[in-house]
């Protein structure tokens, strides 16, 4: 039974990764799940410097999911690479590097410090954060926008790039295409819908920020959608995300066309979900006779 | 990273209504042995479509019988269907989470305040009890704010047992009239520490009265969690000095709190 799988040249020991922002560095979670059993870590996304991000509250729940809008607070890339990157050198996992900028010039920069780091497998870049003002969903919006940091990207990059898509579009089929044709190595999919909820006794907006970030189970069937458009609208792999809570979960993006899939919020309602994701998987192959997961990417 | 928290699905043991709206509960866990005083833990429903965990502060622990007592006030679904729970009933818990009151703090101290407010009040008493271990009781006092009569008293009597007791209510009902710090001064309490949770005016005065008074003040805080853990970095607050974590004076409540020095804190 073959679970590994290949994206952009680079093996995954199993499909399963964590989505970014909900896992840290696996620093903390790395007391509940055993970061040598994933098949990748995907860290929080890091800038060129440190970031405050918003004022708070900056988390609330919602049905079967919640909405965030922490702002991409981060230490900035220098404590990243000395403390992040440096704790994941002892685990036997493909790291996934979480990229946001405010311009161009702040995405190239962190791209470019870490060109020369051996620990960092691929790079995601974040052009779809709904949270913050200027850049992050500005890039990641307009098919053009996201086609020109795609390729300013990749001319300078050493690891293989990943675009992280944002739903809030019309066609994400023109957006997958624009990364694509910019030359990313792979897209990611979807990163959180635009929300908002307000507090009715109190009159407020749940969020400082008033709108947030939709993540969660309640997302999945939107995600499900835009994963199989995606990936039918370009030849580069997928990775499928928005909210997987179980293994059938993530078994239905892979058959949708992901190559791979990321547990986000679900993190949180229990911190041992990826583990039993990766063993679910296990099981259905066993239970279904698939042989090689790869048999499964996209046979809808 | 210290291996100090766990998970651990806990047995509900007891579960009463001891003021109106509160709650206290006695759980089965392992967990209460790694727990000090001032920590919290996450605790999940059994919704599908709650899928957060909830932050609730450790009231007290035996850590030699495995009880962990969680005091809660019913504000939503999840206290809710904690308050419906029976005995037998299984809770998963992520713990015990957070910094914890410095106790060592206390040390050589003779004037010793806990201050707490409403539901701020719970955490106080496990710390009372371990200060106890290491100090006589006319040495600790604690100052309770209460509503009133007509939504109840809860914990006095265990808190009793432990110091000295100074009670505030808003409706005059019991014991001063007024706020917390009325209290101390009417009872012409002193102070050369000061451990404090509740809500958010309070703290600010509590911070305020320790100010004025020279006294070092532990604050607990509270604010909306998503992970619990340090990961998600939902649970911010401004500080002071740059801490070893944000590196953008944001330290996260969950864990280089919820406990921080009231000076640190912008509140």
């Amino acid at each position: 039974m073959n679970t590994e799988v290949k994206i952009a040249g680079v093996t995954f020991k199993n499909p399963v990764m964590d989505a970014s922002g909900t896992f840290g560095s696996g620093i903390e979670y790395s007391v509940f799940t055993d970061l040598n059993r994933l098949g990748a870590v995907v860290t929080k996304g890091v800038a060129d410097h440190p970031w405050p991000g918003n004022p708070t509250p900056r988390v609330a729940e919602t049905p079967s999911g919640m909405m965030n809008a922490i702002g991409l607070q981060n230490p900035g890339i220098d404590v990243f690479v000395e403390r992040d990157l440096k704790f994941l050198e002892d685990y036997d996992t493909n790291v996934i590097v979480n990229v946001c900028g405010h311009s161009k010039e702040e995405y190239l920069n962190v791209v470019e410090r870490l060109a020369d780091e051996k620990r960092v497998d691929m790079l995601e870049i974040n052009v779809s954060c709904p949270n913050v003002k200027e850049g992050g969903i500005a890039f990641g919006t307009r098919p053009e926008a996201l086609y020109d940091i795609t390729k300013a990207i990749k001319e300078i990059a050493k690891q293989p790039v990943i675009m992280k898509l944002s739903p809030n579009v019309t066609s994400i089929a023109d957006m997958a295409k624009a990364a694509e044709d910019g030359g990313a190595d792979a897209i990611s999919l979807i990163n959180t819908l635009t929300a908002m909820k307000i507090d009715i006794y109190k009159r407020k907006f749940a969020l400082a920020n008033k709108t947030g970030g939709l993540s969660g189970p309640a997302i999945r069937p939107v995600a499900v959608r835009m994963v199989y458009e995606a990936s039918h609208a370009v030849k580069i792999p997928v990775i499928g995300m928005g909210g997987i809570a179980t293994a059938e979960d993530a078994i239905e993006f892979m058959m949708a066309g992901a190559s791979a899939v990321a547990v986000g919020m679900y993190n949180f309602h229990d911190p041992t979900a990826m583990i039993k994701v990766i063993d679910g998987i296990e099981d259905f192959m066993k239970k279904t006779g698939v042989n090689d997961i790869k048999e499964i990417i996209g046979c809808v | 990273m210290e291996n100090s928290m766990i998970r651990d699905e806990a047995e509900v043991l007891t579960n009463k209504e001891i003021a109106d709206g509160v709650w206290r509960m006695e759980l089965k866990t392992k967990l209460a042995a790694l727990a000090k005083p001032g920590q919290f833990v996450m605790v999940g429903t059994h919704s599908d479509s709650h899928l957060l965990m909830r932050p609730i502060s450790i009231s007290e622990f035996e850590k030699d019988d495995n009880i962990l007592r969680l005091v809660w006030r019913t504000v939503g679904y999840g206290t809710n269907e904690m308050a419906a729970a029976r005995p037998g009933e299984v809770f998963s818990l992520l713990g015990p989470l957070g910094n914890g009151f410095p106790v060592q703090d206390a040390d050589n101290k003779k004037h010793i305040l806990l201050i707490g407010g409403g539901i701020g009040a719970p955490p106080l008493l496990g710390l009372m009890k371990t200060l106890r271990e290491t100090h006589p009781a006319d040495e600790i006092t604690a100052v309770l704010g209460y509503r009133g009569k007509a939504t109840g008293l809860f914990l006095t009597e265990e808190f009793e047992k432990y110091g000295k007791l100074v009670i505030s209510s808003d409706d005059g009902s019991v014991g001063t009239h007024g706020t917390v710090i009325d209290a101390i001064r009417e009872n012409g309490l002193k102070a050369d520490i000061i451990y404090s949770c509740g809500p958010m005016p309070m703290l600010s005065a509590v911070k305020k009265y320790a100010a004025e008074n020279g006294v070092r003040a532990w604050i607990s805080l509270e604010e909306r969690m998503a992970c619990g853990v340090g990961a998600c970095l939902g649970c911010v607050v401004k500080t002071k000095h740059e801490d070893h974590h944000s590196h953008v004076n944001n330290a996260r409540i969950c864990t280089e709190g919820p406990v921080f020095d009231a000076e640190e804190v912008e509140i």
